[in-house]
């Protein structure tokens, strides 16, 4: 053991945490990590319940279903049947990241590496996460958003509260902005525009086109009766700004809950990612620390007990499996890219030309701020990682009596595999395809949904409920359309207000 | 660099609010487990916490996703035999195996939600059926007691309590002053003396009067006694009224055939609620159940409650045993005694006046409290007229007729009334 080495002992303290920081921090520089700042919070394991059962947000409005979750957490918790998770770290400026006082000193170094230094960078680089949340003002807005809540409740009674809260709950996946609206168009841009219009029109003026007889425009009226002019796939927003009949209180609830959607949307589009990313960063940089002889052999053994039974992947047939670990397939398919980079076989050349043979560092880099787990899959599944986790792929259709293994891991089925596992992750995929599409504006303001079906997926039965909560938002009829693959729509579901 | 912050010492109990408005939003669920745990446990056993369990379809929160049906391709890992065409059956119900993944988005075989409550939240909901006001502050009359607390020290008692030390202070302080004058003058006649002695007049008549004088001091000095009755102290020892801390509650029941499980279910919610209130006030409660019908016997809780018997009623039967019970282990100087009995009305009519008689005349001058509960819908019989007699004599004695749970806490009202001075 040479002098510099890290003292290895099971009980943390500060002035440790801050050591083993000071060299993670170190180390994860020259492996040229940008994060944001970090703030390290030691919490208990009560505290860290209180956290999970917030779905991570470090002020949360309260609402019976996070009670729910924490009855649940602390129950399954008390009887042993599940361990905390060692941390969780939020996406904020300063990046907060919580570490239990239970770890022992190697989890917190694990930790600190995996959250303060893995997540922290993920979140500064990735596409997702600087396209759509607001780091530095999130936790402002938590604030603001608790204390509105809370004040509503006062004025208007918790269950008026509680109406409108469970109501956006249940759209809230439908709340999100998939793509940037333009940005708002200034007065000076306007009137351009306006003058361009007039002048274009003017240039149009042709007097004999006037004294043609017009034709009767009931298509036209029909399309003007057209609200929205487009399909709005972000339910709430439609709500929020053209419900008829919600107070403006019940608004601004509907925009919290909407903008609390929009902040965890990139984390549910990222989650191979994001876990593949820091479980390789904590898995380098302590290695690094171990390499440099910072670290004694204890202190390595009991990190890599920990390690691999975070990447472990059951198979399809074992009674732990539960779908694919992401943090198993995420580390995986980074340590592979380093791989590729570092020492291509011939194999790689062929499928990675631009990427065998390339500095790991950077190629990695890319790869982390410029996909989100569908097309990172897509990109950089290798038929290498395919093999070594022996993937296949399972057909099952509903008008067949069998299913069927429609590829394996071998050379036919390689671009198969990639392509359908990647499709698993696309939340286009994955969630059902429903639109606002048109609203009666003259008749009874009754409000249709199209469902655009996706292979033939039913909608799951609960959606006579949603039904009910979008009634009670929007305030009269909504109706649902399916649309089927040959094009055909057919109403499936209608509810009216209650009177 | 980072910034380390312990956040420990802050508040754990962040989701409170949440987990209360859980538990508001699902109150019937719950509070029907609740009255299901009644059911199961003992009455000084309520006083704790119970899990709950709620079917998880009642409280899941509803997203959109698909069903299942359709066409999907899934991918799973660690293929072991599989090759490209095979064709295999569908796995029943999710249990694992391909379909695993398939069986929690669609929501079934997913277990109950199951939580515990703490004891002040199974306490609330228990009181709730009863429709108790929210602020009850327990002003139960409690029995007297003496005891002796030592209260100073007096100058005259018995000689068993004498306080020694306190005696001779005494004695010592009177001697002093009463010594010491006589003890300045009888120095002052010797200084006198020896000055004469020195000018050798020492046979002068100033001389033989001062001899005379110190003799004097000295046999007055002599007489002052080392103790006297005056120095005497005796400690004092007072008698001081005090509540007695232990309570008695006696649980009467018809358990006659008239008597079914629902009524003796209602019995039951209508002790434990006298049990809680003694609860508050008493450090020790004994209980005693007394059976009853046509001959009475002391039995054990679940006895009580889950045994049937048939045959007639007679109420004395059990007011005798009380009674008897009373006048061998419970002195009515040392325990506070409380009685709730609950019955259908039903009584042999020569039996009634009878019962009347004891109450009156012995049972009720021994009683803090006796709660009569008639649960029947029935018109009021023998019993029920002759009970209204008692009810007459004494204050302490409450009678109600009910038919449903939440008649029972009139019963109690009375027993908070707060007691005008």
């Amino acid at each position: 053991m040479n002098a510099k080495t890290l003292p290895y002992t099971s009980e943390w303290t500060h002035d440790l945490l801050q050591r083993y920081d000071e060299e993670i921090a170190k180390i994860a520089a020259e492996y040229k990590l940008d994060t944001y700042p970090n703030q390290i919070e030691i919490i208990s394991a009560e505290q860290m319940m209180d956290a999970y059962s917030s779905v991570g947000m470090p002020v949360g409005y309260h609402h019976w279903s996070f009670g729910k979750q924490f009855l649940s957490v602390e129950q399954r918790y008390k009887r042993g049947q599940m361990g905390l998770a060692y941390e969780i770290v939020i996406n904020s400026n300063p990046c907060i990241a919580y570490l239990m006082e239970e770890n022992s000193m190697t989890m917190q170094a694990l930790v600190i590496a995996h959250a303060a230094y893995g997540h922290n960078s993920f979140f500064k680089g990735n596409y997702l996460f600087r396209t759509w949340t607001n780091p530095d003002s999130i936790i402002d807005y938590l604030v603001f958003a608790k204390k509105y809540v809370a004040e509503c409740e006062r004025r208007h009674g918790e269950e008026e509260v509680e109406l409108i809260l469970d109501s956006c709950h249940a759209l809230m996946n439908y709340g999100v902005d998939r793509y940037k609206r333009p940005p708002r168009l200034s007065a000076q841009e306007e009137r351009m525009r306006q003058r361009e219009r007039e002048e274009f029109l003017q240039s149009q003026v042709n007097d004999l086109w006037r004294t043609l007889p017009r034709a009767d425009n009931a298509a036209d009226a029909a399309k003007l009766a057209q609200f929205p002019a487009e399909p709005q796939e972000n339910m709430l927003y439609f709500i929020e700004k053209n419900a008829p009949l919600l107070e403006p209180w019940q608004r601004e609830l509907v925009r919290i809950v909407r903008k609390i959607a929009q902040y965890f949307y990139p984390q549910r589009q990222t989650q191979v990612m994001n876990e593949g990313w820091a479980t390789f960063w904590h898995y380098t940089i302590l290695n690094t620390l171990y390499d440099r002889g910072l670290v004694s052999d204890g202190f390595m053994i009991e990190f890599l007990k920990t390690h691999t039974n975070v990447v472990y992947q059951p198979p399809y047939n074992s009674q732990y499996y539960s779908g694919i670990n992401p943090y198993a397939l995420g580390f995986a398919m980074m340590s592979d890219i380093r791989r590729i980079c570092e020492h291509p076989s011939e194999e790689d050349h062929h499928w990675f030309p631009e990427l065998a043979g390339t500095d790991w560092v950077v190629s990695l880099d890319f790869a982390m701020r410029n996909f989100k787990d569908e097309s990172f899959i897509a990109q950089y599944l290798s038929p290498k990682l395919i093999r070594d986790f022996k993937l296949f792929s399972v057909l099952d259709d509903d008008t067949e009596s069998h299913m069927e293994i429609s590829a394996i891991h071998d050379e036919a089925g390689y671009r198969q595999v990639r392509r359908i596992l990647a499709s698993q992750y696309n939340l286009s995929v994955r969630e059902p395809n429903i639109q606002i599409y048109n609203v009666n504006l003259r008749g009874d303001r009754s409000l249709t949904l199209r469902h655009t079906q996706h292979n033939r997926q039913p909608l799951a039965d609960d959606i006579d409920e949603i039904m009910r909560h979008f009634v009670r938002l929007w305030g009269f009829t909504v109706k649902l359309e399916s649309v089927a693959e040959d094009g055909t729509v057919e109403v499936t579901h209608e509810c009216e207000r209650e009177h | 660099m980072s910034q380390f912050i312990d956040r420990r010492p802050n508040g754990k109990n962040k989701s409170a609010v949440n987990r209360h408005k859980f538990i508001r939003r699902y109150k019937n669920q719950i509070k029907k487990a609740v009255s299901d745990a009644i059911a199961e446990r003992s009455i000084t056993d309520l006083d704790r916490g119970e899990k709950i369990n709620i079917p998880a379809k009642d409280i899941s929160e509803p997203v959109i996703h698909h069903g299942p049906g359709g066409h999907r391709e899934t991918v799973h890992p660690g293929n072991t035999d599989f090759v490209t065409g095979d064709r295999l059956a569908r796995p029943q119900g999710g249990s694992g195996g391909a379909g695993g993944g398939k069986a929690s988005n669609s929501g079934e075989g997913m277990d109950d939600f199951v939580f515990q409550i703490s004891r002040e939240e199974f306490l609330d909901l228990f009181f709730e059926d009863l429709e108790l006001p929210d602020l009850i502050k327990t002003q139960l009359q409690k029995l007297m007691r003496e005891k002796t607390v030592r209260a100073g020290y007096t100058s005259d008692g018995v000689p068993t309590n004498i306080n020694i030390i306190r005696s001779l202070k005494g004695a010592l302080s009177r001697r002093i002053a009463l010594r010491s004058p006589l003890q300045n003058q009888l120095r002052e006649a010797e200084e006198e003396l020896d000055a004469l002695r020195l000018i050798n007049d020492e046979d002068s008549a100033r001389a033989s009067a001062l001899r005379e004088k110190i003799a004097h001091l000295k046999t007055r000095i002599k007489a002052v006694p080392f103790i006297d009755t005056f120095d005497l102290r005796y400690n004092n020892r007072v008698k001081q009224p005090y509540p007695s801390s232990q309570a008695v509650m006696f649980c009467l029941m018809d358990v006659s055939g008239s008597m079914d499980q629902a009524k003796k279910d209602i019995a039951k919610r209508f002790f434990t609620l006298l049990y809680f209130f003694l609860t508050g006030t008493y450090d020790h409660i004994d209980l005693v159940f007394i059976r009853h019908h046509t001959i009475a016997k002391e039995v054990d809780e679940n006895e009580f409650f889950y045994s049937r018997e048939t045959g007639g009623t007679v109420v004395s039967s059990a007011l005798k045993l009380m009674e008897e019970i009373i006048d061998k282990r419970y002195s009515p100087t040392e325990w506070n005694i409380y009685a709730a009995q609950a019955s259908d009305g039903d009584n042999w009519s020569d039996d009634s006046p009878l019962c009347k008689e004891l109450l009156i005349k012995s049972i009720m001058p021994r009683t803090q409290y006796y709660a009569y509960i008639e649960i029947t819908e029935d018109t009021p019989r023998g019993l029920w007229r002759e009970f209204q007699g008692v009810k007459k004599v004494h204050s302490n004695f409450a009678m109600q007729r009910i038919e449903k749970v939440a008649d029972i806490f009139p019963v109690f009202r009375k027993l908070f009334k707060k007691k005008v001075a």
